[in-house]
């Protein structure tokens, strides 16, 4: 077991010609992820490294019965491709793109809803059960088969974390990066809820930032409805006021949504906060 | 993406939100010539991206065109919060019965633009919202349906009894609505919104920001846009494929990625230094990015030392190792550097730093600790 994703998912990428499609399929092709097809409008019939291309999603999960995919699409065309694959019946789409207006993100939120589907970012680097399914632009040989969940709205902070874990001998069971958008999928307490129902996950490590109060959101659903043990770390905690730090949501506005508020309501949920990344493992293990 | 109040209310009117009549200034020679020679009672405001600007002095009465002169004298070229004003609006003063606030902003828990408003209107609502948060009337809009009429009069009414001012203030939700999803704004705020003694319901203040993922399909909203020195820099930075944030301290950072970005600030500032700014490189080994980031760093008089922290993933460090030296190369700098790398391929790209004859420490605390000890000495 695991979440989100296993052995059986069969996925599809939106946007398989372009530049940043074509490379991560090789990627996750070769960590094993069973890619049965790509999609990119008018190049219908070729293929890419082996992956059959097709015009539309609707006709590739015809053709192959995918159930999840991958959109590596520009920015102004994300909103539009996430609608297509939700209209199609994929159960999971994987948001890799960045600079998503929010407006678009907005737009297609009601829609999943109520087609079921579920979104992971925009703006994100995806999820992996090791050894099963990459999907994404995580970088595969760092990651481990165990029983640790990870969820985090980072990229390379999250490489850092696992990358200790793995060193450490922690194996993980899914790691997902939620993205580091105001307005995302998938997003803690979702998560959460499906490492707490998943029997090969016995503790979860979450990465949070400054930005919006998902972390307070979390801290109280851990108090109230987490049997496994979480740890936490939150990045931004030197971060002015007002100034967007790379990540569109990792914003601090008039007092809100600062490391402090994230830190003090872990704390109070029993959630110990690493102070800086390398002290993960070690809290892991304590509470293992 | 900010825009100052004259901007807003110039977008105000064109959706027909109703403001008073006023005209901006970037000189006192201009108020002399735009603004008409009666005795009628102006308000003259400061235009800069800074909220309080009345506590700062920099909104003022005036009853003629003169004492506008005399008062735009005053309020061109202040500081207001590390701002120097550049120019003023002269609007017309307007007797107001009662102030209101309404705005609206994109709420990230429901995933939708948010309607808020309240009876206390001219205060700022940051405040009302931590005292008295129950006197906030907040409601969530469905962004396949918009901001339906029904949904404006029910907000209305809880702020107006009478209902041909319940309905003016109606139109005037809808008007911004509108007015919000076609430029892809972030917030946007009237406060306040004033009835006038003759019963007039009008815009009197206006802020609005935009999102900057969008500003490609706001050629009219990019128009507006004003920069100072630091968001030059950072927007330069934008352009070339980094996101640089300046700071005061002096230790500069250069990392890929966000999230690792800010735990190495966050690093610094644990271990007593002070990060000199935000750099995130991204996801590349393109020894032009390093050069590009490594200029824009030492551009920064403050910087003692530089702590660059890179974690290899897809790219390998060695390749990434390989960037470094090409560009440390080309930039020739007495600053002292600190580089840690780590992930993919890190013993081979340490030992390509080393090689060059730069030291390069294991963790990110050790590389915290070292850059620190450097920009000391």
């Amino acid at each position: 077991m695991s979440i989100l994703i296993n052995k059986d998912t069969k996925l599809i990428v939106q946007g398989i010609t372009g530049r940043d499609g074509g490379f991560h399929t090789s990627k996750m092709k070769a960590y094993g992820t069973n890619i049965v097809g790509g999609i990119s409008p008018g190049k219908g019939g070729t293929d890419v490294d082996g992956v059959p291309v097709f015009n539309t999603v609707e006709e590739a999960v015809k053709e192959t019965g995918a159930n999840a995919s991958v959109i590596f699409v520009p920015a102004p065309f994300a909103g539009d491709a996430i609608l297509e694959a939700s209209y199609a019946g994929v159960e999971l789409v994987v948001c890799i793109t960045e600079h998503v207006p929010v407006q678009d993100m907005m737009k297609v939120t009601p829609v999943l809803k109520r087609n079921g589907t579920k979104l992971v970012g925009a703006n994100c680097p995806g999820l992996i059960t090791p050894d099963e399914c990459l999907i994404g632009i995580l970088p595969g040989m760092i990651f481990k088969r165990g029983n640790v969940g990870l969820i985090s709205r980072s990229g390379t902070l999250t490489y850092e974390v696992v990358n200790m874990l793995t060193e450490e001998g922690l194996g993980q069971s899914t790691c997902v990066g939620i993205g580091g958008d105001a307005v995302s999928g998938l997003y803690f307490i979702d998560l959460l809820e499906m490492y707490e129902n998943d029997p090969e996950t016995d503790a979860v490590v979450l990465i949070g930032e400054i930005g919006g109060d998902a972390e307070e959101q979390a801290a109280k659903f851990i108090k109230e409805k987490m049997t496994k043990p979480v740890v936490a770390f939150i990045a931004g905690q030197s971060a002015p006021p007002g100034k967007r730090m790379g990540h569109a949501g990792a914003i601090i506005s008039s007092g809100s949504g600062t490391a402090e508020e994230k830190v003090k309501a872990f704390n109070e949920a029993d959630v110990p906060v690493a102070k800086e990344p390398n002290e993960i493992p070690g809290l892991v293990k304590e509470k293992l | 993406m900010k825009i100052h109040e004259y901007q807003a209310r110039n977008l105000f009117r064109k959706y027909g939100i109703p403001v008073p009549d006023g005209v901006v200034c970037h000189s006192v020679e201009e108020v002399e010539k735009n603004v008409p020679n009666d005795d009628k009672l102006r308000v003259v405001k400061a235009q800069v991206h800074a909220g309080g600007r009345g506590k700062a002095g920099g909104v003022k009465l005036a009853k003629s065109r003169a004492e506008a002169v005399e008062k735009a004298k005053e309020i061109l070229g202040m500081d207001i919060k590390g701002l120097t004003v550049e120019k003023v609006m002269v609007a017309d003063a307007v007797d107001i019965e009662k102030e209101f606030y309404v705005g609206l902003v994109n709420d990230r828990n429901t995933k939708s633009v948010t309607l808020m408003a309240s009876a206390e209107g001219g205060v700022e609502i940051e405040e009302v919202a931590k005292t008295s948060p129950e006197k906030i009337i907040k409601l969530s809009i469905d962004p396949t349906m918009g901001l339906m009429d029904w949904q404006a009069r029910k907000v209305a009414l809880q702020l107006f009894d009478d209902p041909k001012q319940m309905r003016q203030a109606a139109a005037i939700l809808v008007k911004l609505y509108k007015l919000y999803v076609a430029t892809d704004s972030s917030l946007a705020e009237i406060n306040p919104l004033v009835l006038t003694p003759d019963k007039k319901v009008l815009a009197i203040d206006g802020k609005m920001n935009f999102d900057d993922n969008a500003l490609y399909r706001q050629p009219e909203i990019l128009e507006m846009r004003e920069v100072n020195e630091d968001e030059k820099k950072e927007i330069d930075a934008n352009e070339k494929g980094l996101s640089y944030i300046k700071l005061d301290g002096s230790i500069g950072c250069m990392v890929n990625g966000a999230g690792l970005a800010m735990a190495t600030m966050d690093m610094i500032k644990l271990y007593g230094g002070d990060p000199a700014n935000f750099l995130d490189i991204g996801g590349s080994s393109n020894p032009q990015k390093v050069v590009d980031a490594m200029n824009i760093l030492l551009s920064d008089k403050n910087v003692k030392a530089v702590m660059i922290n890179i974690f290899g993933g897809i790219t390998r460090c060695d390749d990434v190792a390989k960037g470094l030296v090409t560009a440390l190369d080309e930039i020739k700098t007495d600053i002292p550097i600190v580089i840690r790398l780590s992930g993919t391929n890190a013993k081979e790209g340490q030992a390509i730093i080393t090689e060059y004859g730069l030291p390069t420490v294991k963790t990110m605390s050790e590389a915290a600790k070292k850059a620190i000890e450097l920009s000391k000495k």
